[in-house]
C-alpha cells in the first residue's frame, strides 16, 4: 500500500477500527537485526505495536531505541554502513520490500527527531513544506488553516503566532521540537514516530504534548521514546524495554512497571542501571 | 597576602615563555609577508599611476579651405597639416633630420587624431584653432620628468634639440599631463602612447562569460549528483580521486587540449573568446565541483533527515533544501575559481590569444587577447614606455580580482548558514 503516494491514505479503514476500540496490531518487527558495519546495534526484536495506542520504548543511553524508531520508516536507509534484516510489516505490508515507495511510506509514518531540526525557513514554511510536496492543501486558506491548526495542537501558537515569517531556527530548543511535532503532525501521518519529544521541553510544554498525543492516539498510532519513566507511565498503553541491543520484555505498561518479569527491566524502572 | 594565581612556579613562567616566544614568531612573520606585499603594491602602483596622464602638446592647426575641402573631409592631408603646424611653431629648424625629429615629438597618429576631430566637429572648418595632440612615447617621458636632462644626450632617447623644443612648449603651457582616457577607451597598438586596455577587457570579460556559462551549471550538478545521489562505491572514489587530480593539472596542459581538440578537432575559431572561456572552463570545472561538493557537504545531514523524514523524495529534499542552503557557498567557489581563471595565461597562450589585436572585440568567435596576457606582451615590449602600461595593466587586473574576491567574501558573511 506504500506503492504510489497515497490518495486515499485508508482513511475508511481505521475509523471503523477506531469506534469498535479493540487492539489490532498496525506493526510487526520479526527477528529484526541491524548492524552498524559490523557491529550489531539490535538483535532478534521481536515487537508488535497496536493501532490507536501509544507505545513508549525505553531503556538506558544507546540500547538501539532511535535505531528501531529509524527502521520503522526506513530512515536507516540514509546510513550507508546500516543494515536491517528480518521483517517489519506495517498495515500487512513489508516495508523492506522493494517495491515499496519509501515517500509514501514516510509520509504514512511521521518522525520527530531526537534533536529538533527545524528548517533554516520560516516558521510557516517549515509546517507548510509537508502539505505542499503532498498537495494536501487544495489552496492557500486550506494550507494557512493547517499551519495553524498543526500549530496549536503542538502547543507553540500563542508564542508564535505573531511571528510566522520569522526563522523557525530562531526558536529555543524547545519551541524548535514543538514546531518539528507540528511540522510533523501537519502531513497527517497514520503512524508518529516520535524519538524523546519532551527531553527540551518544561513540564508545561510537556504537558502539552503529552495532551497532544491523548488526542492524537484516538486516530493515530504513536511510538515515542522516552528516558521519563513517568511520563511513559502516563502516556503509553504499552511499553518496551531494551537493553544491549535486545528487547529484553514489552507489554502493557502497567504490567511493565509494577511486576516486571526481567530482573533488568525491574533495576532500570528502580534506577539501579541506565 | 600574596596572589595564589600568580605565575610563581617556573614551570607556569616557562610555559608561558613558550606562548609569547610563539606569539612574537607569528607577528615577524606576519610582517615579513604584508612588507612584501606592501613592496609589490606600492611598486606597482608607483610605476602604473603613470601610465594615467598622458603628455599633450598644444598646436595651432590650420583647417582652412586651402588644406581641407568641406566636401570631402576624409581626402584631405592631415599629417600634413599636423606638420605644417609644427613647422610653424618652430620656424628655425632646418633640415631633415632635425625635421623628421621635430615630427617625432608628435605621436605617428596626430594626423589621424585630427581626422577624427574634424570628421566628429565639422565646425572646427574654416581657420586656425588650437588644438591639443598626443605627444610620442619618447615626449611623454620627458612630460612626466622621467627623462634625466643633464644626461649627455648620446645616453638618452631625445637629443639635446628635442628637449630644447619641449622645455619651451612646457614654458609656455603648451606642453601638459592629462588625463589619459584612450588608455580606458582603446585597444592595444604598437605605440606606447596610444595603447589601451579595453580590448583585453572586454576580451577577459568574455572569456570568463562563456567559461561561467560552461562550468557553473555543468560544476553544480555534477556536484549535486556526486554528492547527493551517486552511490559510494569504488567507482565514485575513482571519479573522486580523479577530479582532485585534474584540479591540480598544470593550466598549461588544459591549453594544449583545447589546441588541439576546440582548435584543431572542431575547427573552432583561433584566439577567440569562445575558445579561450572553454579552455578556461576545464580548467575550472574540477574547481567548481570540488567548492560545490564541499559547500553541500557543510549542510547537516539533519536537515536532509527532516526533508526526507516528511516523505519528501530524494530530489525535493535536495531541490527545496539542501542546494539552496549550499548556493552561497557554490557561488563563492564558482567566483574565486573564475578569479583564477581571469589571472590565467598559459593555456590563453596556447590557442592564440597572445597575438597583437588592436580593435576591440564585439564577438565572441573574434579574435581578441585577454588582461594577463596583454600584461605580457607589454612587459615584452622593448618601448621604455610601455613599462608603465604593464603596470597600469597589472592594476586594472588587481582591481578585478580585489573586485571577485571580495564579492566572494560578502556573499560568505552575507548569507553565511546558522543552522
Ligand atoms: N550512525 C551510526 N553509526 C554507527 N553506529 C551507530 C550509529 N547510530 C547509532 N549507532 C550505535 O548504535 C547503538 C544504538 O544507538 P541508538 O542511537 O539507537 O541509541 P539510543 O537507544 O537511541 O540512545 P539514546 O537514548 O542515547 O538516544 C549505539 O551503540 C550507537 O553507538
Ligand atoms: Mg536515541
Amino acid at each position: 500500500m506504500f506503492m504510489e503516494v497515497q490518495d486515499a491514505q485508508g482513511n475508511g479503514q481505521t475509523s471503523g477500527q477506531a469506534a469498535r476500540g479493540e487492539s489490532e496490531t498496525v506493526i510487526t518487527a520479526r527477528d529484526v537485526d541491524v548492524y552498524y558495519g559490523n557491529k550489531k546495534a539490535l538483535e532478534g526484536v521481536n515487537l508488535d505495536i497496536q493501532r490507536h495506542q501509544v507505545t513508549s520504548l525505553i531503556g538506558p543511553s544507546g540500547c538501539g531505541k532511535t535505531t528501531f524508531l529509524r527502521c520503522l520508516n526506513r530512515m536507516n536507509d540514509l546510513i550507508d554502513i546500516c543494515r536491517v534484516t528480518g521483517s517489519i510489516t506495517i498495515e500487512g505490508q513489508d516495508i523492506y520490500d522493494p517495491a515499496v515507495d519509501v515517500v509514501a511510506l514516510r509520509a504514512h509514518v511521521g518522525m520527530v527527531f531526537q534533536k529538533p531540526n527545524p528548517f533554516p525557513k520560516s516558521i510557516f514554511e517549515n509546517i507548510a513544506y509537508g502539505p505542499r510536496i503532498h498537495r494536501i492543501a487544495r489552496n492557500k486558506s486550506e494550507l494557512n488553516d493547517i499551519v495553524v491548526d498543526s500549530l496549536k495542537r503542538a502547543g507553540l501558537w500563542d508564542e508564535v503566532h505573531d511571528r510566522l515569517d520569522q526563522p523557525g531556527t530562531g526558536l529555543s530548543g524547545g519551541q524548535q521540537q514543538r514546531l518539528c511535532i507540528a511540522r510533523a503532525i501537519a502531513i497527517q501521518p497514520k503512524i508518529i514516530l516520535m524519538d524523546e519529544p519532551c527531553s527540551a521541553l518544561d513540564p508545561i510544554a510537556t504537558a502539552k504534548v503529552e495532551e497532544l498525543m491523548e488526542e492524537l492516539k484516538a486516530h493515530f498510532t504513536i511510538v515515542i521514546v522516552t528516558h521519563s519513566m513517568q511520563q511513559a507511565a502516563r502516556v503509553s498503553q504499552r511499553t518496551a524495554f531494551f537493553h544491549l541491543g535486545i528487547l529484553v520484555e514489552q507489554g502493557p505498561t502497567e504490567q511493565i512497571f509494577t511486576t516486571p518479569q526481567d530482573a533488568r527491566t525491574e533495576n532500570y524502572i528502580t534506577g539501579r542501571i541506565g | 597576602m600574596t596572589n595564589p594565581f600568580g605565575a610563581q612556579s617556573p614551570d607556569i613562567k616557562q610555559r608561558r615563555a613558550a606562548q609569547t616566544r610563539f606569539e612574537w614568531g607569528g607577528r615577524l612573520a606576519i610582517t615579513v609577508a604584508l612588507g612584501f606585499l606592501l613592496a609589490m603594491t606600492v611598486t606597482i602602483a608607483w610605476l602604473g599611476v603613470g601610465a594615467l596622464q598622458q603628455t599633450e602638446i598644444k598646436l595651432a592647426v590650420d583647417l582652412g579651405p586651402d588644406n581641407i575641402d568641406p566636401n570631402d573631409l576624409k581626402g584631405a592631408s592631415y599629417n600634413t597639416i599636423v606638420k605644417n603646424a609644427l613647422k610653424a611653431r618652430f620656424p628655425e629648424v632646418e633640415g631633415r633630420r632635425e625635421k623628421r625629429d621635430l615630427y617625432g615629438i608628435l605621436s605617428p597618429d596626430a594626423g589621424f587624431e585630427l581626422k577624427e576631430k574634424v570628421v566628429a566637429d565639422p565646425s572646427l572648418l574654416g581657420g586656425t584653432r588650437e588644438l591639443w595632440f598626443l605627444a610620442s612615447d619618447d615626449a611623454d617621458l620627458f612630460g612626466k620628468g622621467r627623462v634625466d636632462v643633464t644626461l649627455d644626450q648620446s645616453q638618452r632617447r631625445l637629443n639635446d634639440l628635442e628637449v630644447g623644443w619641449l622645455q619651451d612648449l612646457k614654458a609656455n603651457g603648451e606642453l601638459q599631463k592629462r588625463f589619459n582616457m584612450r588608455f580606458f577607451t582603446h585597444g592595444d597598438s604598437r605605440e606606447p602612447e596610444l595603447a589601451g586596455i579595453l580590448g583585453a577587457l572586454v576580451g577577459s570579460a568574455m572569456s570568463l562569460f562563456v567559461c561561467f556559462i560552461l562550468c557553473f551549471p555543468v560544476g553544480v550538478m555534477a556536484a549535486i549528483y556526486l554528492e547527493e545521489f551517486a552511490p559510494k562505491n569504488r567507482i565514485s572514489d575513482f571519479i573522486e580521486v580523479n577530479i582532485n587530480n585534474l584540479a591540480a593539472v598544470p593550466s598549461i596542459v588544459f591549453g594544449l587540449l583545447g589546441l588541439a581538440i576546440f582548435l584543431n578537432v572542431f575547427g573552432l575559431p583561433r584566439s577567440s573568446p569562445l575558445v579561450g572561456g572553454m579552455v578556461l572552463s576545464l580548467m575550472t570545472l574540477p574547481a567548481i565541483i570540488i567548492a560545490a561538493r564541499a559547500a553541500l557537504s557543510a549542510v547537516p545531514p539533519s536537515i536532509r533527515e527532516a526533508a526526507l523524514g516528511l516523505g519528501a523524495s530524494r530530489l525535493e529534499a535536495t531541490f527545496h533544501h539542501v542546494a539552496p542552503l549550499a548556493m552561497p557557498g557554490m557561488l563563492t567557489g564558482a567566483i574565486v575559481g573564475m578569479a583564477r581563471a581571469l589571472g590565467e595565461t598559459a593555456p590563453l597562450l596556447m590557442i592564440g590569444m597572445v597575438a597583437f589585436i588592436v580593435d576591440v572585440p564585439t564577438s565572441l568567435v573574434q579574435p581578441a587577447t585577454a588582461l594577463p596576457v596583454q600584461i605580457f606582451l607589454w612587459a615584452d615590449s622593448p618601448e621604455r614606455a610601455f613599462m608603465e602600461k604593464t603596470s597600469a595593466a597589472i592594476i586594472v587586473l588587481l582591481f578585478f580580482l580585489v573586485v571577485m574576491n571580495l564579492t566572494a567574501i560578502l556573499l560568505r558573511k552575507r548569507y553565511e548558514q546558522r543552522f
